[in-house]
């Protein structure tokens, strides 16, 4: 064996050790996170019990009153809300981005998407609390409300639909499209017949996807929503999200409180966790 | 034209046999013994931005007779093929110039309904290309798409299309299950299908068995010869042997300088046994290609 030989197999040892251990820290992270909310939140899942988290009197931390139904029924609100929203508008744009713009004006839509993805949420909260927030109070006062926080979260999970939108329909082979053509079916006909399904699982993804980000969304939400913990009887009903809660609270929250702040970011992560677990499953499924 | 004039071969023994043909209108007929063009080309020219592929090509493709267009690769015959149907309205930078009619109709002309044009020519590809549907909604899709709407007629169009391609006995307890669990040579029977479900004129086929296992390919090429009489056919293939064996005319195309030229067009045996040109010669004897 020459010895340029054993160098380059050290080397190679060497990439090899260092690349490895980069991926068990990122892997690493994750189990260290979940690991550390389990720790922190044991103490409130072991004292108060799950059972009372859904039916206490009301979130009353410092009377030792810990329903978090309000605030879980609120989050989902206000996701399923921006979904509603985003998921058909990012669709839409992009099957006219993939079908029908003329290239140079799909390109620059994709690159100001991108860019929408890339603005901060606290900017997102700013624009939504100087604009948003006093168009709806000039409505339906007080403003701050469910409806302020879907269409927030709406802005801001939309890049995510219609990007992943893109890429799906992107990834939808060139043959189906001729073969509906040499058919002679209409351009609807092969959006709706043809790529569509072709793309579904992709499209499905990026909806969890962008579902997963709505719920995990804190600041844009907390400067718009009002932070009133109640089950919104109305879009205009002032709502706290769990995400908000924790930023809220966490800065005084001692024992239990805190504790039990720690059980709603526990809940938040596992759901978050498997949401995109799902979405990458689907969209592994569309490449493979 | 004294071509034109020889005693037919193969395909009039077929036409006399009447239960051989269960496909289109019977009243189109196959007038193959009698060479009739369905298909006129005249001048045509095709260029991809700039980059001239197709030059100068005329010729006349008879209704109901197979026309197989054969070469090498590169010169031209699957952009020939696109031009028919006008499939190459797709390809950015592609221009067409030249004139093609079907049954004296000019495709180019400004009233043409493209969609319309595609139902009557249908198009079958290299890689068989079901949709990622059910079995039933590949052969329903396009037909309710083309405006049918009517149920039982559906089923009806849905079972004769699939008998006719052979596929019917196999499919027929799973038509509901993904097209794309099919082998190969099922799922190109299908494409058949469905461009015969949409009852149309002409066929266009890009080497429909060449992406097939020899099995495949030896049950779709006697499905391809079936079909002779009922519809026009254009094929495109590579397989030499598969030309002589299914086509009653054959166009050999040759590019020169990337630009592809049809050199000769004959009746299927003049042009693999007779050639008038020595490049057909060279290449349907193996010797250049």
């Amino acid at each position: 064996m020459s010895r340029s030989h054993v160098n380059k197999s050290h080397a190679d040892d060497i990439l090899r050790i260092a690349l490895m251990s980069a991926a068990v820290l990122a892997v690493g992270v994750l189990l260290l996170i979940l690991l550390f909310l389990v720790r922190e939140s044991w103490p409130a899942l072991q004292r108060i019990g799950l059972y009372r988290f859904v039916s206490d009197a009301g979130w009353h931390p410092l009377e030792g009153a810990f329903n978090l139904a309000p605030m879980l029924i609120a989050t989902f609100a206000a996701a399923l809300g921006a979904i509603l929203i985003a998921g058909p508008i990012g669709i839409a744009s992009a099957v006219f981005g993939r079908f029908y713009a003329p290239p140079v004006i799909a390109e620059t839509f994709r690159r100001m998407v991108a860019l929408l993805a890339g603005i901060p949420s606290v900017v997102f909260g700013l624009w939504g609390l100087t604009v948003l927030v006093p168009i709806i109070a000039k409505w339906q006062p007080p403003g701050a409300s469910l409806l302020a926080g879907m269409l927030i979260l709406a802005f801001m999970v939309l890049p995510t639909v219609a990007l992943t939108a893109d890429a799906a329909l992107k990834a939808v082979p060139k043959q189906y499209l001729h073969g509906a053509n040499a058919l002679g079916i209409s351009q609807a006909g092969l959006i709706f017949n043809v790529a569509i399904p072709a793309a579904r699982s992709g499209l499905i993804g990026g909806i969890l996807l962008a579902t997963a980000r709505a719920l995990g969304e804190t600041m844009a939400v907390l400067m718009v929503a009002g932070n009133v913990v109640q089950v919104p009887n109305s879009l205009f009903d002032p709502v706290r999200v769990l995400t908000a809660n924790i930023a809220l609270e966490m800065a005084y929250a001692t024992t239990e409180h805190r504790s039990a702040l720690f059980v709603s970011g526990l809940a938040l992560m596992l759901l978050v966790v498997g949401l995109a677990a799902m979405a990458g499953k689907l969209g592994g499924r569309l490449h493979g | 034209m004294t071509q034109i004039k020889q005693t037919p071969t193969h395909c009039c023994s077929e036409v006399n046999n009447s239960n051989a043909y269960t496909l289109g209108p019977i009243e189109a007929g196959p007038p193959c013994c009698e060479p009739d063009p369905a298909i006129r080309v005249q001048n045509l020219t095709l260029s991809y931005g700039g980059q001239s592929a197709l030059d100068n090509v005329s010729l006349d493709i008879y209704r109901g007779c197979i026309t197989a267009l054969i070469g090498p690769s590169g010169c031209g015959k699957t952009s020939f093929l696109s031009s028919i149907n006008r499939l190459t309205d797709l390809i950015p930078n592609c221009t067409v110039t030249g004139k093609v009619e079907i049954e004296n109709t000019d495709i180019h002309a400004a009233d043409m309904d493209v969609q319309a044009l595609r139902r009557r020519v249908g198009m079958i590809f290299q890689k068989p290309n079901p949709f990622p549907l059910s079995i039933r909604r590949n052969i329903q899709m396009p037909l309710r798409e083309h405006g049918v709407k009517d149920r039982a007629l559906l089923e009806t169009k849905l079972q004769t299309a699939l008998q006719d391609v052979g596929l019917w006995d196999e499919v027929k307890d799973r038509l509901d299950s993904s097209a794309l669990s099919l082998s190969g040579g099922q799922q190109q029977r299908l494409c058949i299908a469905r461009a015969l479900a949409l009852q149309p004129e002409i066929l266009l086929m890009d080497e429909p068995c060449s992406a097939l296992d020899p099995l495949s390919s030896a049950v779709v090429e006697d499905l391809i010869l079936s079909l002779s009489g009922r519809y026009t056919v254009v094929i495109v293939t590579h397989n030499l042997a598969q030309a002589r064996r299914i086509a009653n005319y054959a166009g050999f195309f040759w590019a020169k300088e990337r630009t592809g030229k049809l050199v000769e067009f004959g009746r299927c045996q003049q042009i693999f046994e007779s050639p008038a040109h020595e490049l057909t010669a060279a290449y349907v004897s193996g010797a250049r290609g």
